[in-house]
């Protein structure tokens, strides 16, 4: 196949098809220097609240990239996994147990976290993966609770017990320490920066088309030659290695882990922030972390029944919205021109599909004919 | 053998009580194919509703332990199952033509919003019920001493289990729904209203959650408000086990994973007691992807 990834661009005139393409590139920057900017401007402010508005962001942003790292198995590869806490546990004791033991510094810890969320995510995943929906679910929360449980009976003496590992050291960047909440604001939301380009590179790649082929229709999908149970491994094993990732990233911000931090309510959490925002989507996921992880933190005078809201609306959501607040558009794959297609045309009918498209690249080059998968780049989702 | 009698007899009790709220997810996902995560929520509301009755409103001690005990049992299976129809109702319902997905969401929402209100009206802390319930008798069994509650507990969960039986394969009700759990469609072709079919099983799987809160807070003595976590994940666990949507599967699978638990506690480790659970039921479902027994669950290409 030839597709290229469509690049962000300005809407070529046509009525935008891909949410993805919405917002022109020069407006997307903006918002995020602006972003990048809350620090500062909470300094000047002078408001004595302001580390706590920056911890309650980095919550955010370390929800953020776990959501997504989720996204791709339950949002892309469409596997109710509901055990995403384990991958997570298993990153951050990696780096604790390196960092305290081995005395690696806290980053420097990062691959190997990945990589051991990985492993075990192969190890695991493997035997299970294809399971069906609910069995796959019930499997997952098993995974999540007989880690916890490992993680309390101090397994091998690394994990230290009920009370977790402690004094996990500070990460340093080039020499600078990191220790304030506007230090790791940076690294967070820099972490969720590289995870939202990555994961928008992996969705538009060959694997992220196959696998929501897989989702939209496995027999179909296994029938045109994807080797379906590879590929939802394979999704399961990135999905872990980037909650591995974050779990480094939580470890050196916490300094104290304990298995407390990692059970199945928080693999509800995430479960919830995916759907909530909008499965399948990285702009519904991102905005899902701040609904999920943010905003009751606008209420914490209401401490008892903040939770009990949480629920509430969850049901008044999947009962309202079921796609989530901001669900993907539908698939924009930027197509190669037709076999005998004069520029012009081939530039129009990119313009159609992707909204995105770039004349250059629609008209230059020698093509190959836009034959039968190209349906697979059109398919809706049904809505 | 002594001790491994002992151990028996209480893996029989907690499995009794496992299987009582594995009926209640194995006939909700029968027909309507949802894991009613709020099951478990379910549960705890009749533990609490015992509490309530027996030891705040002291039941027991007015009108004597055995007509205060029956009296709590048809209040707190009456109120649960009235509870259980309004969740059918309210987050269910309007979700039944939707994604499967946001059903599971939906009952998750349930779940967190039921829990937090328990723990609302009676509080985080553990409640304890006072252990002058009941006389404190033990009788002998196989030259074993067993206290009367573990038996009392097995001998009603048995109980419920045959009347269930009973209910679901000797009455017209049960064969709609039994029809309604192997293809809702075609019952709807056979006059079965199937909307019916789901509001009787939302009346009876949570009476039957809801009654094992109950014993369970008789026969460890505390309840707390997230109890209803744990067990229901064990007992949806014990539902798989026996192949979801298959009524005796839950039973045989929930008996199983009690004495497994409690075995596994007295030989393996009581620390790793719970992973063994999860351990078994992954190794279960790899070898048999659909539990121990068929599933009853027709599924669609």
């Amino acid at each position: 196949m030839s597709f290229s990834p469509s690049v962000p661009g300005p809407p070529a005139g046509s009525p935008p098809a891909a949410p993805e393409a919405r917002l022109p590139l020069p407006a997307k920057a903006a918002g995020v220097a602006a972003f990048f900017l809350i620090p500062v401007v909470l300094q000047k402010a002078g408001l004595g609240s302001a580390p706590y508005w920056l911890d309650v962001l980095n919550t955010v942003g370390l929800y953020a990239i776990l959501a997504l790292s989720l996204n791709v198995i339950l949002g892309h590869a469409g596997m109710f996994h509901m055990g995403h806490a384990a991958f997570f546990a298993v990153g951050a004791y990696v780096t604790a147990v390196l960092n305290l033991d081995c005395g690696w510094p806290v980053l420097w810890t990062l691959p190997a976290a990945g990589l051991a969320a990985g492993l075990f995510a192969a190890v695991v995943a493997g035997p299970i993966i294809h399971l069906r929906g609910d069995y796959l679910l019930i499997v997952t929360i098993g995974i999540v609770e007989i880690i916890r449980i490992a993680l309390t009976n101090d397994v091998f003496g690394l994990t230290g017990g009920p009370n977790g590992r402690m004094g996990i050291a500070r990460p340093t960047v080039f020499g600078f320490r990191i220790t304030r909440p506007q230090h790791f604001f940076y690294l967070i939301w820099f972490s969720v920066a590289v995870s939202l380009v990555l994961f928008r590179r992996l969705e538009l790649s060959r694997f992220g088309r196959a696998l929501r082929f897989i989702k939209e229709d496995p027999v179909a999908a296994e029938g045109i030659g994807i080797n379906t149970s590879r590929h939802k491994l394979l999704a399961f094993v990135i999905g872990a290695v980037w909650a591995g990732f974050a779990g480094t990233i939580y470890a050196a911000r916490m300094r104290t882990i304990s298995p407390d931090s990692f059970n199945f309510s928080e693999s509800v959490l995430l479960f919830t922030i995916v759907i909530l925002g909008g499965s399948g989507s990285r702009r519904g996921v991102l905005l899902g972390s701040f609904l999920v992880m943010g905003l009751p933190e606008l209420f914490r005078g209401f401490q008892e029944s903040r939770l009990l809201v949480f629920g509430a609306a969850l049901v008044v959501m999947m009962i309202f919205r079921p796609q989530g607040l901001l669900p993907p558009g539908p698939a924009a794959y930027m197509l190669p021109p037709p076999w005998d297609g004069a520029p012009g045309a081939g530039g129009a009918r990119n313009g159609a599909f992707g909204g995105g498209a770039d004349e250059a690249g629609g008209a230059g080059g020698p093509s190959p004919p836009a034959g039968g998968p190209a349906g697979t780049g059109t398919s809706g989702e049904g809505r | 053998m002594d001790f491994f009698i002992q151990q028996f007899c209480n893996g029989l009790t907690t499995g009794g009580i496992y299987a009582l709220i594995a009926l209640g997810y194995t006939m909700v996902y029968g027909v309507m194919k949802l894991i009613n995560f709020a099951h478990g929520e379910l549960f705890t509301l009749g533990a609490f509703l015992g509490y309530l009755l027996l030891v705040t409103l002291g039941l027991a001690g007015a009108v004597g332990p055995a007509l205060g005990l029956a009296l709590s049992i048809v209040t707190v299976s009456g109120l649960v199952a009235a509870a259980g129809h309004l969740l059918e109702r309210v987050a269910y319902r309007p979700l039944r033509n939707s994604d499967r997905l946001a059903a599971v969401v939906s009952a998750l929402g349930a779940s967190i919003f039921l829990q937090n209100a328990i723990m609302i009206v009676w509080g985080s802390q553990y409640r304890a019920y006072s252990a002058r319930l009941l006389p404190a008798v033990s009788l002998d069994v196989l030259g074993q001493p067993i206290p009367l509650i573990r038996i009392l507990v097995f001998a009603a969960a048995a109980a419920l289990m045959l009347l269930l039986w009973l209910f679901i394969n000797r009455t017209r009700t049960g064969l709609a729904i039994r029809a309604a759990a192997i293809d809702q469609g075609a019952a709807r072709l056979m006059g079965i209203d199937v909307s019916r079919v789901i509001a009787v099983v939302f009346v009876i799987g949570p009476a039957l959650g809801g009654l094992a809160g109950l014993m369970a807070g008789l026969l460890y003595g505390q309840i707390n408000f997230n109890m209803g976590q744990l067990y229901g994940l064990k007992a949806f666990t014990a539902a798989i086990i026996g192949g979801i949507g298959n009524i005796q599967g839950a039973m045989i699978g929930g008996l199983l994973l009690g004495l497994l638990e409690s075995l596994g506690a007295a030989y393996v480790s009581v620390a790793w007691k719970d992973a063994i659970t999860f351990v078994v039921l992954i190794m279960i479902l790899v070898v048999r992807p659909t539990g121990l027994l068929p599933e009853r669950v027709a599924e669609k290409l």
